[in-house]
């Protein structure tokens, strides 16, 4: 299929050409990548936020929060939202929106609800692409909404220019979770929830925990409290948001993320195609064959596999 | 990759019994369908424009307090206006007098209090099929 129809559609701001062409590319049909080269082209550059962690922490909330404050400064917003795949049906229910209903008919504002689905180009992939076709489409702010769980939280990273990581009290192994490996991913962390007992020494278990840290680079992550609900601390966030937009907007260390984000999707796209071509190209005869030599042990699977790549190379 | 079948079910107006909704939404999901729920307390307007965003295949509406009368041809004219391909089915205290008016205006099926959830999983899947 050929669907640049809806690319060009939504270079020009029409809503609805946007919303077929993200089902495109979330269903990976053929022919997307053609399509999504001319959003490429037509993408201005907006700002995008990522909003992660656990479920329950209060992200939507403080995303429908967030984006009040961008609409209030004029800005128009595109808000994704990614919720978990049911593995065992391939189903799920997309909730986020129930903390936003009223930004659902601001004509300002595009959400787009996503399951995690699976596909063989990741998580990653499909959302950089959503991401694009809403900056393409005319969003200023794009926020990212996505269920902290070990690979797709670390993903958000390669899409986002500031990543805010949510926690809330209570949850004791949230600060181990974070400790085990999610370090490097926020910008910013916030204890949500701050009017429940316990904020305090949720925040500082992770203070502690970053102080353990010396080399930062220039940006030491703060933890910030609030409460998304009654809105405390909020102001407060939305101006470390904005510090750290500044911050990471000085060209030198702007290229610097670009380019580490490029080349992850480089290199993510790369291992998509020769998937791909094996999938569609390698003679299923000559793989059954391999298979069967790996299982008698007539051949390694480091010599099977180098085999199969040498094919993809050639 | 295998086109989803997505789903928003919503709840217009002030009706806030929700228990047909949500069984509803965790029954197509199970049946592999991504299920975008809205919450309660949606206009017509809200619901049209979350569909759209969502580019949607079926919106299911759901309503027990009565205003199915008003809110619901108001949704498919707005549906009708934005051109919008949608299934549209709907379900909950819906008098049975009431439901040739609906099926005029273009709602597909009306499905009343303790229709097997069966059912409805079978007739999105059935109506749904033909897209793919
Ligand atoms: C439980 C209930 C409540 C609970 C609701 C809890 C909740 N969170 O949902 C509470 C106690 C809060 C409540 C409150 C009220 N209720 Co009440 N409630 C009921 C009751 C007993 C059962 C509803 C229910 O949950 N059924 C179980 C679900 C699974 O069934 P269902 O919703 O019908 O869904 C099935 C189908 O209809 C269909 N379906 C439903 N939606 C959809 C959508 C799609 C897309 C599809 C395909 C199918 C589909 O599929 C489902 C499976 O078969 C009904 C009576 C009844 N027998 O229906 C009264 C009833 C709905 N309530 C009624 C009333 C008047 C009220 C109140 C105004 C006060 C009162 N007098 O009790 C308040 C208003 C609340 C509000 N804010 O709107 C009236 C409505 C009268 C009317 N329409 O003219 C009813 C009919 C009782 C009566 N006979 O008077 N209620
Ligand atoms: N007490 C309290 N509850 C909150 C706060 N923020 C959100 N919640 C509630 O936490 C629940 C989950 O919120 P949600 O935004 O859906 O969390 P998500 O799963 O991380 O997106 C909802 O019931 C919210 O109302 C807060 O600051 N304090
Ligand atoms: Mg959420």
């Amino acid at each position: 299929m050929n669907y640049s129809t809806l690319a060009k559609g939504t270079l020009k701001g029409d809503r609805k050409a946007a919303a077929r062409l993200i089902s495109v590319v979330e269903d990976e049909e053929e022919g997307y990548r053609e399509a999504m080269k001319i959003v490429f082209c037509g993408t201005r550059g907006a700002g995008v936020l990522g909003i992660t962690g656990a479920p329950g922490v209060g992200k939507s909330t403080l995303v429908f929060e967030i984006a009040k404050s961008f609409r209030k400064a004029g800005k128009s917003v595109g808000i994704v939202a990614v919720d978990p795949t049911s593995p065992l049906t391939g189903g799920a229910i997309l909730g986020d929106r129930i903390r936003m209903t009223d930004l659902s008919a601001d004509p300002g504002v595009f959400i787009r609800s996503m399951g995690s689905r699976g596909g063989t180009g990741g998580l990653s992939l499909q959302t950089s692409n959503v991401i694009r076709i809403l900056d393409a489409l005319g969003c200023d702010e794009i926020i990212v909404e996505t269920v902290g769980a070990g690979q797709t939280q670390v993903d958000i990273m390669g899409m986002a220019d500031t990543v805010v990581v949510v926690t809330m009290p209570g949850t004791g192994d949230e600060v181990q979770s974070i400790k085990a490996g999610l370090l490097e991913i926020a910008d910013l962390y916030l204890v949500n929830k701050m009017d429940l007992p316990g904020a305090m020494n949720t925040a500082s278990d992770l203070k502690s925990m970053l102080d353990l840290v010396d080399d930062w680079k220039g940006w030491k992550p703060p933890v910030l409290l609030a409460s998304a609900s009654t809105g405390r601390g909020l102001d407060q966030m939305l101006e470390f948001i904005g510090r750290h937009r500044a911050w990471i907007s000085q060209p030198e260390r702007f290229l610097e993320r670009r380019s580490r984000q490029a080349r992850k999707e480089i290199y993510d796209l790369v291992t998509m195609e020769v998937h791909r071509m094996i999938e569609s190209k390698f003679p299923s005869v000559k793989l059954d064959a391999i298979v069967r030599d790996v299982v008698q042990g007539k051949l390694s699977p480091y010599e099977a596999a180098e085999k199969v790549a040498a094919f993809a190379i050639r | 990759m295998a086109r989803k079948i997505r789903v928003l079910i919503a709840k217009p107006g002030l009706d806030g019994h929700d228990r047909g909704a949500k069984v509803v939404a965790r029954a197509l999901r199970d049946a592999g369908m991504e299920v975008i729920y809205t919450g309660l307390h949606q206009s017509p307007e809200m619901i049209v424009q979350t569909a759209m965003q969502e580019d949607v295949d079926a919106i299911g509406l759901s309503s027990l307090s009565g205003a199915h009368d008003v809110l619901f041809p108001r949704v498919m004219e707005l549906v009708h206006k934005n051109k919008m391909k949608v299934l549209v089915t709907a379900g909950g205290i819906i008098p049975e007098e009431d439901v040739p008016t609906l099926k005029k205006c273009g709602i597909a099926a009306v499905f009343g209090p303790g229709t097997p959830i069966e059912d409805i999983v079978k007739f999105h899947k059935e109506r749904l099929k033909a897209k793919h």
